[in-house]
């Protein structure tokens, strides 16, 4: 690892003062610490805004649920609040990483590095969640732009991702052998603007929205509603832990699964 | 006797609670004054020249102590890697052997080929500095895939070997194989590949040099499993320091599975540092240079026929295979895919005709060497799915087959070299049978079904052969090094024992086995028995731990040493109690008068052999025996395992929902660790089967060079396994012990392979089995074949 300055900002205000030239936001650090010790990031300064309250916590009304950005995955997997309002959220949450991973990492880290197998993401998208950040609203379908892309701006900070409570959604994951990231994640969602499913571990691009799966799904919400639908190949992508048509299949396999278990 | 710690007790660990507590003495945790840190430059290219090398602004870099590089390698006169084991081609040729410098001079073969080492004042100046050299190169066309290697026209790894071919090797009588296979009554031929592995050893490799230029004396501290053959080859070969200057130490070391045997670059050039630099030099792998330069295992591309008569009865067993080698050769890569392979082809069967080729290639891969099992599961892989898609093709339980070909006379000389001393074949199945409840099978599989899972069931009925010997016998097939053990048994004026054994400890639990063996047979408490090992200053010399010897040849060793011990404890009895010698028996802690109240306490024994006032005439003062155990023939351990999966049709995702070992170890010293042992072998089995696989791309950049990407199995990969022995204790040695290291890692990636293949109604499938494999196995058997 490169030397680095570490700062331990205590409100947003002062974090983002602190963001300039070649400084990073930790927030968690569950993939820029390791990128540092590849010495594949090099930060000149760490802001580590972890400590900052005004991240912090869970709110929950009956319309919505307000995670903080700071929130770790540990603490919304074991909410009570967001079990009851989204509880596949909670699920999705619970299956990311290992232990240690979830009681570091932390919702906004996840979504501003926006990896294309990362978890959250699927959960922003499918569920039709906002970004908040210190400037402004970001809706999701607005904040991924592409592979470890976003639409913040340079010094712009994520306070918040406010979730609309859905009718019912699902989330279902086929786990990748090794990182365990999702090799193929799917959240379907039914919402007041209607049917959503974010699909997530697949996309040569990140992050989408399966439209043919949601246009069956708003027909019937059901699983054998998406039987007969074939994904297509073209925005897959094939690695060596599973090709295009592999993911396809199972993109609507675990859709359906997911719709099984939407609650 | 000691009952509750000898032979047969299930005596906790007396290693683990220094590891518990983290007080464990690892490589990395030794630290000397005056200590520099080194730092590779590894090549970031899978073949190329070394155009030329610019250290100016590392040397130049802060804290840096020295650059050093091939050339001055090459003029300080540092031998060439060597491989240790020497294998002859069909055509009488000897195997082409390539240079490999530690630090490579003009050319690189493989993606982490070490440059140049930067030795600097802590390892993040080290490896800043490293960053700042500039090595120019010149790109070549690179392989990785050893058929496609042997292709004309691939590109050319070593120059000496044309065609990357290191050897062309046969063993058995291939007309006559040929001949067998041409009567069978049903021929099954299969393309079998083994997928590449990386060791993975908790504990990266390091190594810490520490140089005394008042003596001209170098201590090297080492990850090494064989720290005496460490010694050796160094002042041998490599010529960094003689012998009798350098002193190995293999100190805690977490975890071999193999690829701790060898000498590494790194070593060599610490040591070499030292003197160059007057500092101790110390260097810790960390996992992405793991990754990239531990030898990797396996890596098989086999095609095998074999045939059978109208009762399927074996007639001929044929297997070409085609063994990636990597880059260069390993220190014993040669003997890995030919004698411990190979001469393991008959199984458990009684075949009469078996041939076998195998053609050893170079490709720009890391090299490959033995992984826990070496050889063995290769073949142990070929032979079981052999039988389980022959049994399926010929509408025969598998079980069945086996059973008729098992071998069920001993000694059994088979066709490839080895000589089975003892087994117990078919109540080895029997046992797995019943314990995997296999009659109940069908009832498991119509209720998986309801939950729309496909449920299989596979059978392996391995051998393998532990403890390789004798000595004259491996030398003959060109092995350059005895494969004895030597121990000393040394009791002390009090009577508590030190034994100083040449096997090494790394995660095996010797210090708890070896003492075992001791406080029971001479009824002492197991904390007055020491287990002292890798050090080549303690101990007298060794030849290491690996291909599960540490029991049978180890400590046969020891028990040599006591046998002597013991004939002198009686004869300084005898003479003190006034008693013949005959008469003298040893136990509970006392050396008595038999059906006498007359005795010693086995202190006072001790104690009189060293105070020396009253001893037999002529006998010298002191306790203290040595051996040199020279086996008379490999150790045979088998068994049968038999896998359940699951498999989802839908994604193709497999559980191993049920699995039973029953193994033939002999004696058993410690059930509890054997059991380990077996534990950790079957994880590294289905990992193997299931996850594993390392991956290069077409240019030779390594694709799974972390845990992101390289699949280790976790504990929700494996079940509770069902583990059952059977007994047939080994004529060959003092004990009877077979070996347990290895059996696990071998006879499992055939059993769960074959689950899959019956729960998926296909034979044709590769590992690791991943999901997307055994989805498209799936969808390939639902698919009509074409144009029949």
């Amino acid at each position: 690892m490169y030397a680095t300055t570490y700062h331990r900002p205590s409100s947003v205000e002062e974090a983002a003062r602190l963001l300039s030239g070649e400084a990073k936001i930790l927030a968690g650090g569950q993939t820029l610490l390791p990128a540092m010790k590849l010495h594949l990031a090099g930060p000149s300064d760490l802001v580590d805004i972890r400590r900052i309250g005004a991240l912090k916590g869970i709110k929950a009304d009956r319309s919505a649920v307000t995670i903080g950005a700071a929130t770790t995955h540990f603490e919304v997997a074991s909410s009570p609040d967001i079990r009851k309002a989204i509880p596949a959220l909670a699920t999705l949450a619970g299956w990311i990483g290992d232990p240690a991973v979830r009681h570091v990492g932390t919702i906004g880290g996840s979504i501003a590095n926006n990896d294309p197998a990362a978890d959250y993401p699927a959960g922003l998208l499918g569920l039709g969640a906002t970004v908040v950040t210190n400037q402004r609203e970001i809706a999701a379908d607005d904040f991924f732009t592409g592979l470890f892309s976003t639409a913040l701006e340079d010094g712009e900070i994520i306070t918040a991702v406010r979730f609309p409570v859905p009718k019912r959604a699902g989330y279902e994951k086929l786990r990748h052998p090794a990182s365990r990231f999702a090799l193929v994640g799917v959240m379907v969602a039914e919402t007041a603007g209607g049917v959503r499913v974010a699909v997530t571990g697949s996309g040569s691009d990140g992050v989408f929205r399966a439209t043919e799966l949601e246009a069956a799904l708003a027909k019937s919400f059901t699983a054998s509603a998406l039987a007969g639908i074939t994904i297509a190949t073209d925005r897959l992508m094939s690695d060596i832990h599973g090709d295009a048509a592999y993911r396809a299949n199972a993109i609507r396999v675990i859709a359906q699964r997911a719709v099984g278990s939407a609650k | 006797m000691n009952d509750a710690v000898g032979i047969g007790a299930r005596v906790k660990r007396k290693e683990d609670r220094r590891f518990i507590i983290g007080s464990g003495r690892y490589t990395d945790d030794i630290r000397h004054d005056n200590q520099a840190y080194a730092a590779f430059v590894r090549s970031p290219h899978a073949h190329a020249k070394v155009v030329g090398i610019d250290a100016s602004a590392a040397e130049a870099s802060e804290g840096v102590v020295a650059v050093l590089t091939g050339r001055q390698l090459v003029d300080d006169k540092i031998g060439n890697l060597i491989c240790g084991w020497a294998i002859t081609s069909r055509d009488g040729t000897p195997m082409k052997m390539g240079p490999w410098s530690a630090l490579a001079t003009d050319r690189v073969r493989y993606v982490g080929d070490a440059v140049v080492a930067v030795i600097a004042d802590t390892p993040a100046l080290a490896r800043r500095a490293a960053e700042k050299v500039v090595v120019e190169y010149e790109e070549l066309p690179a392989v990785v895939s050893a058929t496609r290697a042997l292709e004309p026209g691939a590109p050319q790894v070593h120059d000496l070997a044309p065609g990357n071919l290191i050897f062309d090797w046969v063993i058995g009588d291939e007309a006559a194989t040929d001949a067998g296979l041409r009567q069978a009554a049903h021929v099954t031929e299969m393309r079998i590949t083994n997928n590449r592995l990386s060791p993975n050893a908790m504990e990266p490799r390091s190594a810490l040099a520490v140089y005394d230029p008042a003596e001209g004396h170098y201590t090297l501290y080492t990850t090494s499993q064989n720290p005496h053959v460490a010694r050796l080859v160094l002042s041998a070969f490599y010529n960094v320091a003689p012998e009798n200057k350098l002193r190995v130490v293999a100190p805690d070391v977490g975890g071999g599975f193999g690829s701790k045997i060898y000498i590494y670059p790194e070593e060599i050039t610490c040591l070499w540092a030292s003197m160059k630099t007057g500092r101790s030099v110390k260097w810790t792998a960390d996992r992405s240079e793991a990754f990239m330069t531990d030898a990797h295992g396996r890596d098989h591309d086999t095609v095998a026929r074999m045939g059978f008569d109208k009762d399927g009865r074996i007639t001929g067993f044929r297997v070409d295979t085609v063994a990636n080698l990597g880059a260069y050769m390993s220190l014993f890569s040669s003997c890995v895919p030919t004698y411990l392979y190979a001469t393991l082809l008959s199984g458990q069967y009684d075949i009469g005709n078996i041939f076998c080729n195998v053609k050893a290639v170079y490709t720009n891969t890391v090299p490959v060497d033995a992984y826990r099992g070496a050889g063995r599961p290769e073949a142990c892989y070929v032979i079981e799915r052999m039988m389980e898609t022959a049994a399926r093709e010929m509408n025969m339980n598998p079980a069945e087959l086996r059973r008729r070909n098992f071998i069920t006379q001993f000694p059994h000389q088979t066709p490839v070299i080895m000589n089975y001393d003892t087994g117990g074949f078919g109540a080895g199945l029997d046992a797995a049978l019943r314990a995997a409840d296999v009659a109940s099978f069908p009832a498991r599989k119509a209720e998986a079904a309801r939950r729309g899972k496909l449920r299989g069931i596979g059978y392996s009925c391995y051998i393998e052969a532990c403890g390789i010997a004798p000595s004259a016998a491996v030398g003959s097939l060109g092995a350059g090094v005895g494969l004895w053990e030597s121990a000393e048994v040394r009791v002390n004026p009090v009577g508590t024992i030190e034994v100083f054994t040449g096997s090494h400890s790394h995660g095996q639990g010797h210090e708890t086995t070896f003492a075992q063996i001791i406080a029971g047979r001479f009824g002492l408490p197991m904390e007055n028995i020491s287990i002292i090992h890798g050090d080549t200053d303690r101990v007298q010399f060794g030849m290491g731990t690996y291909g599960s010897r540490s029991g049978a040849v180890g400590m046969s060793a020891i028990v040599k040493a006591m046998d002597k011990v013991e004939a002198k404890v009686k004869k300084i009895a005898a003479h003190a109690l006034e008693a013949a010698e005959d008469d003298i028996v040893v136990e509970g802690g006392a050396v008595k008068v038999a059906g006498t109240d007359r005795q010693m306490l086995w202190h006072e024994v001790s104690l009189a052999a060293y105070t020396g006032h009253n001893l037999p005439a002529g006998m010298e003062p002191g306790l203290k025996e040595d051996s040199f155990y020279d086996p008379v023939n490999f150790t045979f351990p088998a068994g049968t395992y038999i896998a359940e999966v699951e498999v989802d049709p839908d994604t193709g995702v497999t559980e191993v929902v049920r699995f039973t070992a029953a193994d033939d170890f002999g004696t058993l010293i410690n059930p509890m660790i054997v059991e380990g042992q077996v534990h950790g072998g079957i994880a590294q089995g289905i990992g193997q089967a299931l996850l594993e696989n390392v991956v290069y791309s077409e240019n030779g950049q390594l694709m799974t060079g972390s845990y992101m990407d390289y699949a280790m199995p976790r504990a929700d990969h494996v079940p509770s396994y069902t583990i059952e022995h059977t007994t047939t204790p080994c004529p060959g040695n003092p004990l009877g012990i077979k070996g347990c290291g290895e059996a696990g890692a071998i006879g499992s990636p055939p059993a769960v392979i074959n689950a899959i293949t019956d729960a998926i109604g296909n034979n044709d499938l590769q590992m690791p089995a991943t999901p997307p494999v055994v989805w498209a196995a799936i969808r390939a058997a639902a698919r009509p074949a074409a144009a029949a």
